[in-house]
């Protein structure tokens, strides 16, 4: 049998080719600078009809597109019947833009919006630890607001609440006396002040939205 | 049919809850003569207000296959105007409810029983959600007292559909589960099409209620955004008109939106190139002077130079698919985009949209239309166009003394039928010979399975397209011998519903394409690429009922096509086509479209 022959026509190096290129992103990018999108960390809230398997579909959907997720929150509002999801995620900016319309198309999804970078950001953390050395555990215990949630002869349980920094701080702080156990909530956040938690992402709000600039996070309390 | 006696089927039910014993409805002696336009009679049950909910919804046919916990609806189904049509395959009731979403713009319907029923069809969605094809799926579901106890043909539907569907529910409610019907046929049609389920407990269908179904409305939080930002189609019209160099890629979803009709005006007025992309195809009519064809993988030489040489690219309804960008990197490197899609997410998702244009194709191209004053000064690109389409022309060698080649196969069966013929086809080269040498004009004429690539799509999707097409439309499946062989069982179906439908089997007893990209990537090594045999497919036509034809020269090829698309009712054309044919122009994947390869050893 013959080996088909192809199609004829000039071969690929005696066309032009184009000046241009494009990043992974499909960005058009200067070819001299490499231009990246650096991921950054940033806090999504979504408001979602609170029926069973809204939380299933989120994380579905987080795992199918390979979000990068840093922790998932989830719990009832003042509404009946709604709840709000809170997500600590990290991805570049054109990540960031997809996991925020992916989210939006979820049908339970009410409203889902990327928080301010001043947003109010708290943590819980139950930190359990050896207690061989009660004045010490004590006093690292108040630096950090620490509660005392329970002790035994042999262990302490302290509750700390605050920014993902601060509880880190204070989990390796601790971590002097010997951890037995640690548990934390993952991040639940609200906007400050008058502005809503709850207001839907404005549609494609500039052509240029993927590029734009975005300032880094400051650090809660 | 026959006049044998239906075989004893075992009963499947282990869990069967025959509680619920229904009494007639009081109107229905009267019913019997009833026409569509009688009142009709009121529901009594779960299973009837599912009914009742697709009715409502005009809803014409179903594709489905029965078992334990669907009979209630099927049962509902036996008084209904709804022409339901048995398959051998839930797979096949899937891909037949796709295609039929694709030929008529209205959502196909599909049935299946729970646990296998249900997986079966998953195929089928999972082909529809990668196309955004219309298409509602209603599973039986066991009784919910029995859910999540491993119970007898328990699968967690909802569970293994979430990812493969726009949105699915477990309807728990006898009084709510007639309006999820109407809700998920909403939702499978309005703003971006795609699959939705409807996962149906027998308890819940069996149960008593005079509860109505809501007309099909999508729910609140549903938003769908018609017309774009005029801020945005002002930039993006400066663009068009200050052009030298566009290009407008059209993708499915200006046949789904109903735009052909305007992108083709705006095209033309402006004299614009149209590169279509593979479900595009159909947007725009292929014999025009401006057309250039599909782009991406295996799309023409022209649509992948005009592609990587425009300017701008006025993109509508195209995810910008892997098969049609090849690399990133070296997709329209010099391009801005000007990206119309009605759902936001695909806005820049692989390619950075400079004018993101978020609605309704229809609209949103009218919208620019009216924007656009002045035509772009294009006269050296569209001759740079025309030029590339005699430099990259598929015109193929066809030598008297060699197999038949497959190209020829395709243009013959063209010839044969009208331009409004309808196409289906498997997955695999002659896929590709389908879309490259059949020239479309019109769309919803072109039915193929793009996005997921699933072979055995073409007979059942044969079968969808022929209940949607006019009667004075062909329907021709242009299968491959592999892709055959995983859904022929449809064919009893063919015969049963006496359906006009051609299938040619493009027969290379090959995997073919898998063949080819050995022969390019793998130094030859046909690893389970070579059939080496293959059944008769016209006898095994026979068998079934259809009318078997085969061709093995030149010579039989007209005749042949003529008596099979003559013959009235299915019709199978076993084609021995050359083995060794390849699919040409290519950009191998993750490839620069501008280097597409004519022959291998430019791979
Ligand atoms: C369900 C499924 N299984 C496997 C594949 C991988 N695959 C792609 S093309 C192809 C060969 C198809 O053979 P055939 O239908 O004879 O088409 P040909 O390429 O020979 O025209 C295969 C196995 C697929 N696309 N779908
Ligand atoms: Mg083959």
């Amino acid at each position: 049998m013959t080996r088909d022959q192809g199609l004829d026509g000039p071969a690929p190096d005696e066309r032009p080719t184009p000046a241009g290129r494009r990043n992974k992103q499909g960005i058009r990018i200067d070819p001299e600078v490499e231009a990246r999108h650096e991921p950054r960390r940033t806090v999504i809230s979504a408001l979602v009809e609170h029926e069973p398997g809204v939380l299933a579909e989120v994380s579905g959907l987080f795992s199918r597109r390979q979000f990068n997720i840093e922790s998932l929150t989830v719990g009832p509002t003042d509404e009946d019947g709604r709840a709000r999801i809170t997500l600590v995620v990290e991805e570049p900016d054109p990540g960031i833009d997809q996991i925020k319309k992916q989210l939006r198309k979820l049908l339970p999804a009410i409203a889902v919006r990327e928080l301010e970078p001043d947003a109010m950001r708290r943590e819980l953390a139950l930190v359990k630890v050896n207690a061989e050395r009660p004045d010490q555990v004590a006093a690292v215990a108040d630096m950090y607001d620490a509660k005392t949630v329970d002790s035994s002869p042999q262990t302490a349980t302290f509750e700390i609440t605050g920014a993902r920094q601060k509880i880190e701080a204070a989990i390796e702080t601790f971590s002097q006396f010997g951890i037995r156990e640690i548990a934390r909530t993952g991040t639940t956040a609200l906007a400050r002040g008058t502005d809503d938690t709850a207001a839907p992402t404005p549609p494609e709000s500039s052509a240029s939205e993927a590029n734009q600039q975005y300032t880094q996070p400051a650090d809660d309390d | 049919m026959s006049e044998r006696a239906p075989p004893v089927t075992a009963t499947e039910e282990q869990h069967d809850d025959q509680e619920t014993t229904r009494e007639e409805p009081p109107e229905s002696a009267a019913t019997e003569e009833s026409t569509t336009d009688a009142e009709p009679t009121p529901v009594t049950t779960g299973a009837e207000s599912v009914v009742r909910a697709l009715e409502n919804a005009g809803v014409e046919h179903a594709f489905g296959v029965q078992g334990g916990a669907i009979m209630p609806v099927y049962d509902a189904l036996y008084d209904s105007e709804i022409h339901h049509v048995t398959m051998a395959h839930e797979q096949g009731a899937s891909h037949a409810a796709d295609a039929y979403g694709i030929v008529s713009g209205e959502p196909g319907i599909c049935l299946a029983t729970s646990g296998p029923g249900a997986t079966n069809l998953v195929t089928g969605l999972a082909d529809a959600d990668m196309d955004s094809d219309p298409v509602v799926a209603l599973t039986g579901q066991v009784p919910t007292e029995f859910v999540g106890n491993d119970a007898f043909q328990e699968t967690d539907t909802t569970g293994v559909t979430m990812p493969v569907t726009k949105t699915n529910t477990f309807s728990s409610e006898p009084d709510r589960v007639g309006t999820d019907v109407s809700e998920a046929f909403a939702l499978a049609s309005e703003g971006r099409p795609g699959p939705t389920l409807v996962d149906l407990p027998k308890d819940v269908t069996n149960a008593e209620t005079d509860r109505e179904p809501d007309e099909p409305r999508t729910p609140d939080t549903y938003e769908v955004q018609q017309r774009a930002d005029p801020e945005f189609v002002d930039a993006a019209a400066e663009r068009v008109e200050g052009s030298q160099r566009p290009v407008m890629l059209l993708g499915g979803g200006v046949i789904k939106a109903e735009a052909s009709e305007v992108c083709r005006e705006f095209a033309i007025e402006h004299e614009i190139p149209v590169v279509t992309t593979m479900p595009g195809i159909g947007a725009f009519p292929e014999d025009h002077e401006l057309s250039m064809e599909m782009a991406g993988m295996h799309g023409t030489g022209y649509a992948n130079m005009a592609v990587t040489h425009c300017d701008t690219m006025i993109a509508v309804g195209t995810r910008f698919d892997d098969r049609l960008t090849g690399g990133i990197e070296t997709f329209a490197p010099d391009a801005e985009i000007i990206h119309v899609d009605i759902d936001p997410a695909e806005i820049s998702k692989n390619i950075h949209a400079d004018y993101p244009l978020v609605g309704d194709a229809d609209t949103v191209v009218s919208q620019l239309a009216e924007a656009v004053e002045e035509s772009p000064q294009a006269t050296k690109w569209r001759a740079q166009c025309q030029q590339w389409k005699s430099d990259y022309s598929m015109a193929y060698e066809a030598p008297e003394d060699e197999p038949i080649k497959p190209q020829f196969v395709v243009e013959a069966l063209d010839e044969a039928t009208s331009d409004r013929a309808v196409v289906t086809t498997g997955v695999g080269q002659h896929q590709m010979w389908a879309c490259q040498y059949w020239t479309y004009t019109e769309p919803r004429t072109w039915v193929s399975s793009h996005g997921l690539g699933a072979m055995g799509y073409g007979l059942p999707a044969a079968i969808g397209a022929r209940f949607a097409a006019d009667d004075d439309q062909e329907v021709v499946c242009i299968d491959g011998d592999g892709s055959f062989l995983m859904t022929l069982q449809g064919l009893s179906v063919a015969v049963r519903e006496n359906l006009d439908i051609t299938v040619a089997v493009l027969n290379n007893e090959y995997i073919g394409m898998v063949r080819q990209w050995q022969d390019a990537f793998f130094d030859g090594r046909h690893s389970a690429s070579d059939y080496g045999w293959m059944p008769e497919f016209d006898t095994l036509a026979e068998a079934f009922g259809a009318e078997g034809f085969r061709i093995d020269d030149y010579d039989e090829v007209a005749d042949t096509i003529d008596a099979a698309l003559a013959y009235d009712g299915p019709s199978v054309i076993d084609v021995h086509i050359d083995p060794q044919a390849n699919v040409y122009p290519m950009v191998p994947s993750g490839g620069d479209n501008g280097q597409f390869a004519l022959t291998e050893d430019q791979l």
